[in-house]
């Protein structure tokens, strides 16, 4: 393959977006204290929940984001560049198919989306989504 | 903010007995978060939907607890099994007190 001046900037640019994505920010200890306080320091497991949020929202003030856990009681969310970490609880009652659901949130910057899930058995399931975050949500 | 808050529910008017429905709820609601400052800097006071729940016919289908990080007009997207025939409730719970409702009926066959 012959390399043009072209070809050189194009993988120039890949290896640039490639360094950002490890620059990720550490996880603040807030929402780490929130979910000890919902899980009671119990260990967390994962691979039972989903979490669906765009890679990139350019509006902070909402951005899209789905979680899906099955055999989950009760899903929480978390957002830990947020003044407060809390985003939202669902709680599945007996008549609730999927265990899943949809919502707008508000981010204040780049920044992890957790979900916790309580399953059936008491344990409890995690998983994080990276968002990043062009014009934050919060209204400093 | 009781005024100009107006639920919108979005729910198939029929199905078969044991089906997986989904549901679209929407309330328009301004959602403030307690974060923002007015223009002499002062904090405008939190005024949020802090609660949701639908039933189904007495029966719980899910119920939100819902923090300032929840956007203005707040949507959520669920699926419910309808056993029967019978009506959704929804119910929203603002931090002021006023509590918002709107049912759906829905035929089952």
């Amino acid at each position: 393959m012959e390399l043009t001046r072209r070809k050189l900037l194009a993988l120039g640019s890949g290896a640039v977006a490639l360094s950002s994505l490890t620059g990720l920010p550490a996880f603040a200890s807030l929402a780490d204290d929130a979910i000890a306080e919902l899980t009671g320091g119990a260990d967390l497991g994962e691979g039972a929940v989903t979490i669906t949020a765009p890679e990139i929202a350019e509006n902070g003030n909402t951005v899209p984001i789905e979680v899906s856990a099955p055999g989950a009681v009760a899903i929480t969310l978390y957002a830990d560049g947020n003044p407060v970490p809390n985003v939202a609880t669902f709680k599945f009652g007996p008549l609730s198919a999927s265990r899943s659901a949809s919502t707008r949130i508000r981010l204040a910057a780049t920044q992890n989306v957790v979900a916790i899930a309580e399953m059936e058995d008491g344990s409890f399931q995690k998983a994080s989504a990276n968002v990043k975050v062009t014009i934050g949500g919060c209204g400093g | 903010m009781a005024s100009g808050v107006k639920p919108r529910v979005k729910v198939p008017k029929t199905a078969s007995a044991g089906d997986t429905i989904t549901i679209k709820t929407l309330i328009s609601h301004k959602m403030e978060s307690g974060q923002r400052k007015d223009d002499d800097g002062n904090i405008i006071p939190r005024s949020i939907i802090n609660r949701f729940t639908a039933d189904f016919n007495g029966q719980n289908v899910i119920d939100v607890a819902l923090e300032p990080a929840i956007s203005t007009n707040p949507y959520f997207q669920f699926e419910a099994i309808v056993p029967e025939s019978g009506e959704f409730k929804f119910t929203w719970y603002d931090d002021d007190g006023d509590v918002y409702e709107e049912s759906k009926k829905i035929e089952v066959s």
